[in-house]
Parts: structure tokens; C-alpha cells; sequence
């Protein structure tokens, strides 16, 4: 057997973690339930909005939040699972330029979650268009800011699954990275909306439930003084892609300096 | 050809391995003796790059592991503990390591046959014996056709078939010319597998001899062991207590 010329890259090692995470079942088990969970959410909510005033849209993307939180748990585990498995000890064998090999994961997670995401997105607007009654008119994705709406809620997915593959290059347990995601996402989106409101526009899970998924701006009604000033949707997308970011260059910081 | 050369790392206050130098050269089976927690696992993960030395560096064919090319092509590794996802199969995860050093598809099906795994392919590795587990670890070292291999404890949960599975295939390999490099705490084992041996104990080497050099002075290979590394071992059973009870 001889050897090709040249020597690994970015190339052998998308293919490589292609390969691994297609052949787990929990993958698309998790990204399945993903997809259904947040369409069925959303047709459960578009079923009982009864406000034609609105945003419609936003609603049919109810069930997105919930949804986010598989992607993320499988972008953790996605790392995680290569620390409690001792996969990673074969995975730094064939390609030791250990941030190679994060960069790779986050091409083929954050290129998987991209499209579920999308579909899922897309899939929920068009069935609670559908299925939507009490004489609400069905948005179009011709509406003002609609296919804006639902096109960067898909890829709220993919930047939440990106933000969870870097915490669990920083954290590697399982248990933990989960734990520090869903605090990160989740319930510290509730302790700042009540503590800071100026911060709370800022939490991953408000960006996407008040910056990705709408079709207007958000406002608080009469209670507007005590509202935050949601970010604007290309915003949003960006402060989500810096989390991603900058959990990944941590990760891959971390991943190349600490023992495997 | 592996070089260490004043290898040494630390773990806190504990010294892991201490300014070890020893040569493995080819065309033989090399023995990696000591009790356990001497450090063989250790230097084992400093000559692959899993950890890092405080100091000094080991080569692999002159160069550090992580400037290998193709490092499956030219290094094949077991570890002692399994490295392998349980949701996975045996051959996803060797097509996932051959496509990452740009490995013929071919190959894996070539190493599970090797390994007597090749029934066995299509199952989840989560469902695997201890032994299966140590026959896909060895498939995985096999798979780039390496000149130079590092096992780990490979006999650790095989039967007896198995043992003598291990045995004639590291001759084997090493009979083509290759570099094999077996650590294991089993010395009788060690007799009957290896020609040359790197024995160690806390992390410093004790002797970089061969099997047949190290039994001369002694009645066994055993007795020599023991006498090497008697002042080595971490711990060891208090024979007068051992009489009383």
C-alpha cells in the first residue's frame, strides 16, 4: 500500500467525522425528533392563535426553542461522546493537529444542523399555514420580513448546535457541557429577563425568540418601559454566531494544549 | 524506529516518567516491562502525542508524531482501553479512520477479516467482549499497514486462543521488518513474544536488553524481573503477613 503525496487536511478530516456521525443512530434519531418536535409545537400553537394581529409567523416558529435544545445537546455530544467512548484517542491518531479535527466536526455538524434546521423551519411555517383556523389569515412567505423570519430561525439551529460542539470541546463530560449549555441557554435567559433587561436582549434564547423569529419588532405593549430593546434579526444572527465562535476557538484552544 | 530520548512528564508532584532514553528497532518484537503504574502507558501516549512531555521528545522514524504525514499509514496503535464509540460498528469506525488517512475502503474489510471480526462488522461495538474489543483495537492498528507498531497491554481480555493469536501475529510482523512495541506486566507472556525488552519502573529505565541476556543471570526471566525491579515497585505484599494469615 502506498502512500499518496502531500498529508491530511481539512479534507480527509470531514470526511472522517462525516462518517463518524452519520453512523451513530442517536444522530438521526435526535434530529428527527428535532424536526417533528418543532413542527408539531408549531402547529399546536398556530391551532390556538386566535389573533389575527399577531405575528402569526412567529408562532408557527414556537417550537423551535424547545427544538434548539436537541440540536445543542447533539453538538455537545457530538464531542463528549469521543472523551466517554476513548474515540478521541483514535481520532487524534489519524489526524494530530487536534484544531483540524474540531474545525472539521463544526463543517459537518454545523452543515447538517443547517439544513434540519432549515427544513424544520420551513416545514412548520408551511404546516401552520395549513392548518391555522379561527379565520386567521395565513402569513405568506411573501409577507413583509416572513421568509427573512423563517429562513434565520433555521439556522438559529445550527449556531445553537455550533455553540453546543464548542462546549463540549471545553467541558468533555457529557453530563456537565449538557448542564452548562442549558444553563447558558435556558435558564439564564430567564434570570437576566428578570434581573437585566438590558442584557436579557443579548441571551441565545431571546435572540431567537425575539430576533430570528419575528417579522417585526418586538414590543411590550403598555408595559414597553420595562421591555428590552430586542436586537434586530441580522443582529441576532451575528451576537449567535459569536457565541458559536467563540466557543469553538476556546474549544480548539483548550483541545490542542490539554492531555487527550 | 522509535526514539525516546529524556523523555519525562509529570502529573502534579507525581513524576510519570523520568528522563527515559531507550531505542525500539525494527525487525523485532520489542517488550515493554514494569509493574504496574511504572509508566508504560504513559510513555506509550507521549510517543503517539496524546500527552505532552515536560521534557524531552520521542521520534517516530526521526520524526515527532504530530509531523507524520500519514501517521496511520505509518504508525498503528492500541491502547489499553477501548477507543471506539459503543453506538458505532466496527467497520464504520475503521472507515472513518481509513478515509482519514487516505486509506483503500478495501482495507477495512481487509483488517476485520485479519481480526476474525469480519462477522461481526455490522454490530454496534457497544456489544462487543472485552476480546472483540481488543480485535477491532488491533484491526485499527492494523489498517494503514504500518511499519512500526505500539500495543498497549494487547493480550488484556483475550482467551487463551486469542493470547497465542496475538503472539504469532507480532512475530509475524515483526519478522517482515516492522518496529512492534508491546508493553505488558505479563512476563511469562512477554518470554515467549518478545526478543528485546525496555524494562522501566517509576518512569526511569531499569534495563534495554534482550530476553535472552536478561534470564541469563537469573533462573527465569521472572526471577530477573524481579530483581530488577524490586526496588521499583510501588507496592508489594508484605510476605510475613502473608505467612501469618
Amino acid at each position: 500500500m502506498t502512500a499518496p503525496s502531500g498529508r491530511y487536511g481539512l479534507a480527509q478530516a470531514v470526511r472522517m467525522e462525516w462518517i463518524k456521525l452519520r453512523s451513530l443512530r442517536s444522530t438521526w434519531w435526535t434530529l428527527l425528533v428535532t424536526a417533528a418536535g418543532t413542527v408539531g409545537i408549531g402547529v399546536a400553537v398556530g391551532l390556538n392563535t386566535r389573533d389575527a394581529s399577531g405575528d402569526v409567523t412567529n408562532n408557527a416558529l414556537a417550537g423551535v426553542v424547545p427544538g434548539l435544545l436537541l440540536t445543542g445537546v447533539l453538538g455537545v455530544l457530538s464531542m463528549t461522546g469521543e472523551y466517554s467512548s476513548g474515540t478521541i484517542r483514535a481520532t487524534l491518531a489519524a489526524i494530530p493537529r487536534r484544531p483540524l479535527v474540531l474545525l472539521a466536526k463544526a463543517v459537518v455538524f454545523g452543515f447538517v444542523t443547517l439544513l434540519v434546521g432549515e427544513a424544520a423551519s420551513f416545514t412548520a411555517f408551511l404546516a401552520v399555514r395549513a392548518t391555522l383556523r379561527h379565520g386567521v389569515a395565513a402569513p405568506a412567505l411573501g409577507d413583509p420580513g416572513v421568509l427573512r423570519a423563517v429562513a434565520v430561525t433555521g439556522a438559529g439551529f445550527c449556531l445553537i448546535g455550533l455553540l453546543g460542539l464548542g462546549l463540549g470541546a471545553i467541558v468533555r463530560h457529557s453530563a456537565a457541557a449538557v448542564g452548562v449549555l442549558v444553563a447558558g441557554v435556558y435558564v439564564g435567559a430567564q434570570a437576566f429577563g428578570i434581573l437585566a433587561h438590558g442584557v436579557a436582549a443579548y441571551m441565545p434564547i431571546l435572540i431567537v425568540e425575539n430576533s430570528l423569529s419575528t417579522t417585526r419588532p418586538v414590543t411590550c405593549g403598555t408595559g414597553a418601559a420595562s421591555c428590552p430593546d430586542f436586537l434586530s434579526a441580522g443582529a441576532g444572527l451575528g451576537v449567535l454566531a459569536l457565541y458559536a465562535a467563540l466557543a469553538l476557538v476556546a474549544g480548539g484552544w483548550l483541545l490542542a494544549r490539554r492531555d487527550a | 524506529m522509535i526514539e525516546a530520548r529524556n523523555l519525562t512528564r509529570r502529573y502534579g508532584r507525581t513524576v510519570a516518567v523520568d528522563a527515559l532514553s531507550f531505542e525500539v528497532r525494527p525487525g523485532s518484537v520489542t517488550g515493554f516491562l514494569g509493574p504496574n503504574g511504572s509508566g508504560k502507558s504513559t510513555t506509550m501516549r507521549l510517543i503517539l502525542g496524546l500527552d505532552r512531555p515536560h521534557a524531552g521528545e520521542a521520534r517516530i522514524g526521526g520524526r515527532r508524531y504530530r509531523e507524520l504525514r500519514w501517521p496511520l499509514r505509518e504508525v498503528g496503535a492500541l491502547l489499553e482501553a477501548k477507543a471506539f464509540h459503543p453506538g458505532r460498528s466496527a467497520r464504520s469506525h475503521l472507515a472513518a479512520l481509513a478515509t482519514a488517512n487516505a486509506i483503500p475502503r478495501a482495507r477495512v474489510d481487509e483488517v476485520l477479516e485479519q481480526v476474525g471480526l469480519a462477522g461481526a462488522a455490522g454490530r454496534r461495538a457497544g456489544t462487543f467482549s472485552l476480546g472483540m474489543g481488543q480485535r477491532l483495537g488491533v484491526a485499527a492498528a492494523l489498517l494503514g499497514d504500518p511499519a512500526v507498531l505500539l500495543l498497549d497491554e494487547p493480550v488484556n481480555g483475550l482467551d487463551p486462543e486469542g493470547v497465542r493469536w496475538i503472539r504469532e501475529l507480532l512475530r509475524s510482523l515483526a519478522a517482515q521488518g516492522r518496529t512492534v512495541f508491546v508493553s505488558s506486566h505479563l512476563i511469562a507472556e512477554m518470554a515467549l513474544t518478545a526478543e528485546r525488552l525496555v524494562v522501566i519502573g517509576r518512569g526511569r529505565l531499569l534495563a534495554d536488553t534482550t530476553v535472552a541476556e536478561l534470564s541469563a543471570g537469573s533462573g527465569s526471566l521472572e526471577d530477573a524481573f524481579f530483581r530488577l525491579t524490586g526496588a521499583t515497585a510501588d507496592y508489594r505484599a508484605n510476605p510475613a503477613a502473608e505467612a501469618a494469615s
